[in-house]
């Protein structure tokens, strides 16, 4: 394994993808479905069902089991239709489901669905499929794509979770102490990784920054580390469960997530920075079953799949709809963690200028 | 070609032959060679192609990149892991080996040891990571241990997520790798060379310096550039370990493909695979030099 240069490796996969694109050629699909904007195409529900389930089959990228309850929602899809859920790297990033999209397009394995950041989203428009779901209305003005591109799934707030047998956060300056020695994690790089571009974000805003500048937070990673409280690896459930990460910047239902596995895992909001953040969902121009996908997406946006995210403590992009007419799981509801302050979230021009300042500026700040 | 056929008998049916015998060895090198390109080759003249073109073509615009101060920062980290592990491993690998070589060539004590370095100089990503952070991560058993003995184990801050820390993950693999590819030229030295210097009233100190260590030298350094260029291009290890910052290359070249934050650049990643195949490049000219001259005196 030492000895991979894994760049070289992606290169050879590639290639050999490229061989199987052309041995396989095309799945025999209704090549209509892949232009079907909605379940009218089909009939009605019924007939989307019945053309999803004659295609079997449905491949989803970069799903973690245990992100925003995905197991719960891929078993019970899977039981509810009777369709195979076929999952293929877990723990990839959003960029890495895009460059799947381009490297695996004609093949049966290319995915079908996407659950990706926004800035991906903005910037691969041109591999979606348009599609709106029953529930188009129930979603936000500014929370989906006016032509039904992408449309936001469920989000949450910037948070910080620990292990209160050990620490007691109270604010984010507080992590500077020596009492959080080798003890503060990020999910990922923020170069690289969505969640923890955000965790930057929320350290600047509680350190002078805003939304377009975050700087405050670079330079408050930059003393995290001088004062040896920076841990540079990426916090994952296993890590939280043995302890090298005992406190994280993460969603808050992600941090809400190891609740599970370490009951003393607590989840604090900012009032000071309350950054919040949505992922959005995506079919693919090139879905290998255009029917599965769809239905996909019709389950996810029912009042079933919004209450599955709930319950993973994520929020619904639906909530405020569903509060309203009354399907909204209000256990679920009741069991998020409380936020005080007034929520914020960066633009499609804060992510980019956010993105382009850490590049240069990240890798100096906490290399060792 | 010619000047082999004018020195010939005059057998005209002499160099017929011998071209018949080069395209039957071609033929059977075929699928050696068809795997060399499509794994080797094929990659590298991607690299290559993509670390010079743009969104507009061809362009130098990726390499110019590359005197940007947090990528320089990481070739010189790279560089520095590689070199000192590989210093490292090449020292205490040659030493082991030589306590083994000089024992008897069939006994337990030198199979055991070779076999036991031959799966550990290939035990390396997650999995080691994972066994270092389990024995002295911040949690891990040995730390957990002196702390109930009022002993702290990073008194000056924990040094298993950093540069440092990574040099001794990698002295892991490299230390065995050393054993394994020394071993050869350690077995080439004759007790008899070792004779004759007694016999010409030398000591043991003449023997190392005028004898042995000049013939062994060639091969040691040699065996040091592999050590680097193994270093150099691990990844998963590196990854496992500490993903955040990039600190070296192959870190750089994963962040710059797979960043889900606007900053996906395949054409800088290649760029800097392209900068690592210069540096491999380098390593192994130096290192056929040695063999060349490692392979004047050893069998």
């Amino acid at each position: 394994m030492n000895k991979t240069v894994v760049r070289g490796a992606r290169f050879a996969m590639a290639a050999l993808v490229l061989v199987a694109a052309t041995a396989c050629g095309s799945s025999s699909t209704n090549s209509s479905y892949s232009t079907a904007t909605s379940d009218a195409a089909f009939g009605g529900m019924s007939g989307l069902v019945k053309a999803a389930q004659a295609e079997g089959q449905l491949n989803v990228i970069a799903l973690p089991l245990n992100w925003a309850n995905y197991g719960s929602i891929i078993s019970d899809f899977e039981a509810k239709y009777g369709i195979k859920v076929n999952q293929a790297n877990p723990q990839g990033s959003s960029q890495d489901e895009v460059n799947a999209v381009k490297s695996e397009a004609g093949t049966s394995k290319a995915p079908d669905v996407l659950d990706i950041g926004m800035a991906v989203a903005w910037a691969n428009t041109s591999l979606f499929a348009p599609y709106e779901v029953a529930e188009w209305s129930d979603i936000p003005t500014g929370q989906k794509d006016p032509n039904g591109l992408w449309y936001q799934d469920y989000g949450g707030y910037m948070s910080i979770g620990y292990d209160s047998s050990k620490y007691t956060v109270t604010s984010v300056a507080s992590l500077l102490t020596p009492a959080f020695k080798s003890a503060v994690a990020l999910n990922g790089d923020p170069t690289e990784a969505n969640a923890a571009l955000n965790g930057v974000m929320m350290a600047s805003l509680a350190n002078g920054g805003s939304l377009s500048n975050i700087a405050p937070g670079v330079s408050f990673f930059k003393q995290l580390n001088a004062a040896g409280n920076f841990v540079p690896v990426t916090a994952t459930a296993a890590t939280i469960d043995n302890g090298t990460t005992p406190v994280v910047f993460d969603w808050d239902y992600l941090n809400s997530a190891s609740v599970v596995n370490l009951p003393s895992w607590k989840v604090y909001v900012p009032s000071s920075a309350v950054l919040g953040g949505y992922y959005a969902q995506a079919i693919t121009k090139t879905a290998p079953h255009p029917a599965a996908a769809r239905l996909w997406e019709e389950y996810l946006y029912s009042a079933t799949g919004q209450n599955l995210w709930l319950q993973g403590g994520a929020r619904p992009v639906e909530m405020t709809a569903m509060q309203a007419n009354g399907t909204l799981n209000q256990t679920y509801a009741a069991a998020l963690p409380p936020v005080s302050g007034s929520p914020v979230t960066m633009t499609q021009s804060d992510a980019a200028a956010a993105a382009a300042y850490l590049a240069s500026n990240w890798s100096a700040a906490v290399g060792s | 070609m010619t000047a082999v056929a004018t020195t010939d008998t005059g057998d005209v049916r002499r160099p017929l032959g011998g071209r018949l015998r080069i395209s039957t060895a071609w033929f059977g090198a075929a699928p050696f060679l068809v795997y060399t390109a499509a794994f080797l080759l094929l990659p590298a003249v991607l690299v290559v192609v993509g670390a010079f073109s743009g969104p507009g073509g061809p362009t130098l615009s990726n390499l110019a990149q590359l005197d940007q101060p947090y990528i320089v920062s990481a070739f010189e980290s790279s560089l520095v892991l590689s070199a000192v592990s590989a210093a490292i491993g090449a020292v205490v690998g040659a030493i082991l080996a030589y306590t083994v070589a000089s024992g008897p060539p069939d006994g337990i004590m030198r199979r055991l040891v070779t076999a036991l370095c031959g799966v550990l100089s290939q035990f390396g990503g997650v999995t080691l990571a994972f066994a270092f952070i389990a024995t002295i991560g911040t949690e891990g058993f040995i730390v957990v241990w002196l702390q109930q003995h009022g002993i702290n184990f990073y008194p000056n801050g924990v040094w298993l997520f950093s540069l440092t820390g990574l040099t001794l993950i990698y002295c892991y693999f490299q230390i065995p790798l050393m054993v394994i590819v020394f071993m050869p030229a350690l077995d080439g030295i004759r007790p008899q060379w070792r004779e004759a210097t007694e016999t010409l009233g030398g000591s043991t100190w003449h023997y190392w310096r005028y004898v042995a260590g000049p013939l062994l030298l060639p091969g040691f350094l040699g065996c040091w550039l592999l050590l680097f260029a193994n270093a150099f291009s691990a990844y998963a290890t590196a990854a496992a370990l500490l993903d955040i910052g990039g600190i070296i290359v192959p870190l750089q070249i994963s962040r710059d493909i797979s960043s889900e934050v606007g900053l996906d650049q395949s054409s800088l990643a290649a760029a800097l695979a392209l900068g690592m195949v210069v540096v491999v490049a380098v390593i192994t000219v130096l290192y056929s030099g040695l063999q060349r001259r490692t392979a004047r005196w050893l069998p």
